[in-house]
């Protein structure tokens, strides 16, 4: 028999930190999947959050660079200008990107900054034990909404995916989820799509990724997948925002004009 | 005849069962062994239906499963 | 290169082109707003690379990235500026990244004003941000200084992989006085194999403060430690006017010592032993020259333009020795000679200590 599944090179060795059946390990692997399918893992330099993903330094063996909570972008902006030929990207948590790092995120887009931005959104903070993320759907419990997500005192959860592509820099922008293993696929795809866009040196890409949090949802592991689909799916719709023959069709259209 | 073979690695399963609704044929459950991490990890039972599909690979995310195919 | 007429903002900017610095990112804010504009002209035209960033923060977490990529990088701002800055320069400073940042020092607390001040010496030699930490601190008096210094922090900030700050102010910024860049031009930093580049052919590398383990994290902070200790013993400046004889020894720095220059002058002409001490390095603190003269000094007086800040420092080094006293202007006014030497003369007529 021929192995057709097997741990990705640029994984190391590592068992990962996150707890039982939390997803992030899915995007841990995919990422690193794209990562050996480009070819690139001695020409890529990621860029780590703070939050659940802070070890994820453990997990790829490339080059890295670990940031201070939200400014991966910036981080990334500095690695790549010094380092254009090289492929440049964050990894992202909802409060990373979604919360204390909006500017970052929103003027290295706007710049069109040739870096690619994973953003693992699980609608809760992890790291610190369940409190309201950025993205925690109206009505859902955490530490610090006790009650559930109140829209008139906390308001609505961000969309980061709608918001940026609309965003000139942006090239590409799409979200995807890892629920199970058909949209499991589909996030790698667009994960490689992102990173295709960096390596054309076509301009900022973005990924969006729905993931589970068993621990602090307070749920088996089976039940994180059910309840994602059920709450956050419908709310974060699934989908390519923005894709590169967009941005084509657009550039054509302002040299006709300027021509 | 088998066409299909998974690898557990015990010590890195975790127990989290998503491999468990991932195999279309529902040939993964959760064993009652503990591993040395304290969790009790999958296992398949009826390995000769195994198509080698991968669909329990895809979803761990502890990276703990390995597939072998039949090539076609 | 000849001397030159220059403003010190674009001093400084020229200073670190000469030094190898391909790369600069900043925020605007007065009073040091040519820093950037030069920056923005100089360093196309040198294969570099100047980026506006969207806030301090950001042009801070820019530098990171950069300093962690190899390259030779500066940013630049004031007081409120600086103090966004804060959070970024202990992440340098814990992941051992080297950079120049300057402080063109406003007034302060809060939005404060424009004119110039010293009110940042706590934030600059004592900390600033979160944790164990020191940054190389330099005190440039004149024009020509900010250029020389700021060639030395290119250096030392590699040397030591460090952050190091220049240390000015309004009026330093904006000032024009002939310099003379004597920097050999096309300087080329030595190879920094700890960067990020790209793991080909050799094993990855990891930039990051993060030493989630306590004893890791103590053994980091130990070598920190032994860092600056090496630092403390090597690279303390300071230049000594007339302090060898002086009955009253001044200390100030930057803009303020050149008017303390002008009041020990004036003090001779009037028979008044007076002598200066001018710390050039301000962390580390040039403490011995103030130790020694202490011998035979009757008293010190620090000038400032804060409410006491260095002053805290030259009463360290003197160390109960002789009174220490303090004479200050705030809100962004320069004290004047005469002011000064008032109180000179009360020092040395049995005033207050």
């Amino acid at each position: 028999m021929k192995k057709i599944f097997s741990r990705p090179r640029s994984m190391t060795d590592k068992p990962m930190h996150f707890c039982p059946g939390c997803t992030h390990g899915v995007i841990q692997r995919l990422i690193a999947e794209v990562i050996d399918d480009l070819g690139i893992q001695e020409d890529t330099i990621a860029i780590g959050p703070v939050g659940c993903a802070v070890f994820c330094y453990d997990y790829w063996d490339v080059d890295f660079q670990q940031a201070s909570h939200g400014r991966a972008p910036a981080v990334a902006t500095g690695v790549k200008r010094v380092h254009p030929d090289k492929v440049v990207f964050s990894l992202q948590g909802d409060g990373d990107i979604a919360a204390i790092g909006t500017t970052e995120i929103i003027h290295a887009a706007a710049r069109g900054e040739k870096i690619t931005c994973l953003f693992v959104n699980n609608s809760i903070y992890g790291m610190t034990g369940g409190q309201m993320a950025p993205t925690t759907v109206v009505g859902q419990k955490s530490t610090t909404t006790p009650r559930g997500r109140d829209r008139d005192l906390a308001g609505y959860p961000v969309k980061m995916t709608e918001m940026l592509s609309v965003l000139d820099g942006v090239v590409y922008a799409a979200r995807v989820s890892v629920h199970n293993p058909a949209n499991v696929l589909k996030a790698k795809k667009a994960i490689k799509k992102a990173f295709e866009v960096q390596l054309r040196g076509e301009g900022f890409s973005l990924v969006e990724i729905l993931s589970t949090c068993p621990t602090n949802w307070g749920l088996s592991p089976l039940d994180a997948v059910r309840w994602l689909e059920k709450n956050m799916v419908p709310y974060f719709k699934l989908g390519e925002y923005k894709v590169p023959e967009e941005k084509k069709h657009e550039e054509i259209a302002v040299a006709e004009v300027a021509g | 005849m088998a066409i299909g073979r998974i690898v557990i690695d015990e010590e890195r399963c975790k127990g989290c069962a998503l491999c468990t609704a991932a195999c279309p044929k529902g040939l993964i459950r959760i064993s009652g062994r503990l591993n040395g991490s304290g969790y009790h990890p999958a296992e398949i039972v009826d390995g000769e239906k195994c198509r080698g599909c991968a669909l329990c690979a895809v979803m761990c995310p502890d990276v703990a499963i390995e597939v072998e195919k039949e090539a076609s | 290169m000849g001397k030159v007429l220059m403003k010190g903002n674009e001093a400084v900017a020229e200073a670190a082109v000469l030094s190898g610095c391909k790369y600069f990112f900043g925020y605007p804010i007065t009073p040091q707003n040519e820093i950037p504009e030069y920056m923005s002209k100089r360093l196309p035209e040198v294969g570099g690379t100047f980026l506006q960033a969207e806030s301090e923060i950001s042009a801070i977490n820019m530098v990171f990235g950069a300093a962690g990529s190899g390259a030779r990088v500066m940013t630049s701002s004031s007081g409120p500026g600086i103090s966004l800055k804060q959070e970024g320069i202990s992440y340098l400073a814990g992941a051992e990244l080297p950079c120049v940042i300057v402080n063109m020092v406003r007034g302060g607390p809060g939005l404060g004003n424009i004119g110039p001040a010293q009110s940042d010496y706590f934030q600059a030699t004592k900390g600033g941000g979160h944790g164990d930490y020191r940054v190389i601190v330099y005190g440039p008096a004149s024009v020509q200084e900010l250029v020389d210094l700021t060639m030395d922090a290119f250096e030392l900030a590699d040397t030591y992989r460090n952050p190091v700050m220049i240390l000015g102010d309004g009026i330093l910024g904006q000032m024009m006085e002939p310099v003379e860049f004597s920097f050999p031009e096309n300087s080329s930093p030595a190879p920094k194999p700890w960067s990020t580049s790209g793991a080909r052919g050799r094993k990855r590398n990891l930039v990051t403060s993060l030493y989630i383990v306590p004893e890791e994290l103590e053994k980091h902070c130990l070598k920190l430690k032994a860092k600056y200790d090496d630092v403390a013993a090597r690279e303390k400046k300071h230049e000594s006017y007339f302090a060898d004889d002086a009955d009253i020894i001044l200390a100030a720095y930057g803009t303020t010592a050149r008017i303390c220059k002008a009041v020990v002058d004036q003090a001779r002409e009037e028979g008044i032993r007076a002598g200066l001490i001018r710390p050039v390095s301000l962390w580390p603190f040039p403490d011995a020259p103030y130790n020694t003269a202490a011998d035979h000094a009757a008293a010190f007086l620090a000038v400032e333009m804060s409410n006491g800040q260095m002053v805290e420092d030259v009463r360290l080094a003197v160390n109960g020795k002789k009174p220490v006293h303090f004479f200050g202007r705030t809100g962004g006014i320069v004290p004047a000679k005469a002011e000064i030497i008032a109180e000179v003369k009360k020092i040395l007529g049995g005033g207050r200590q």
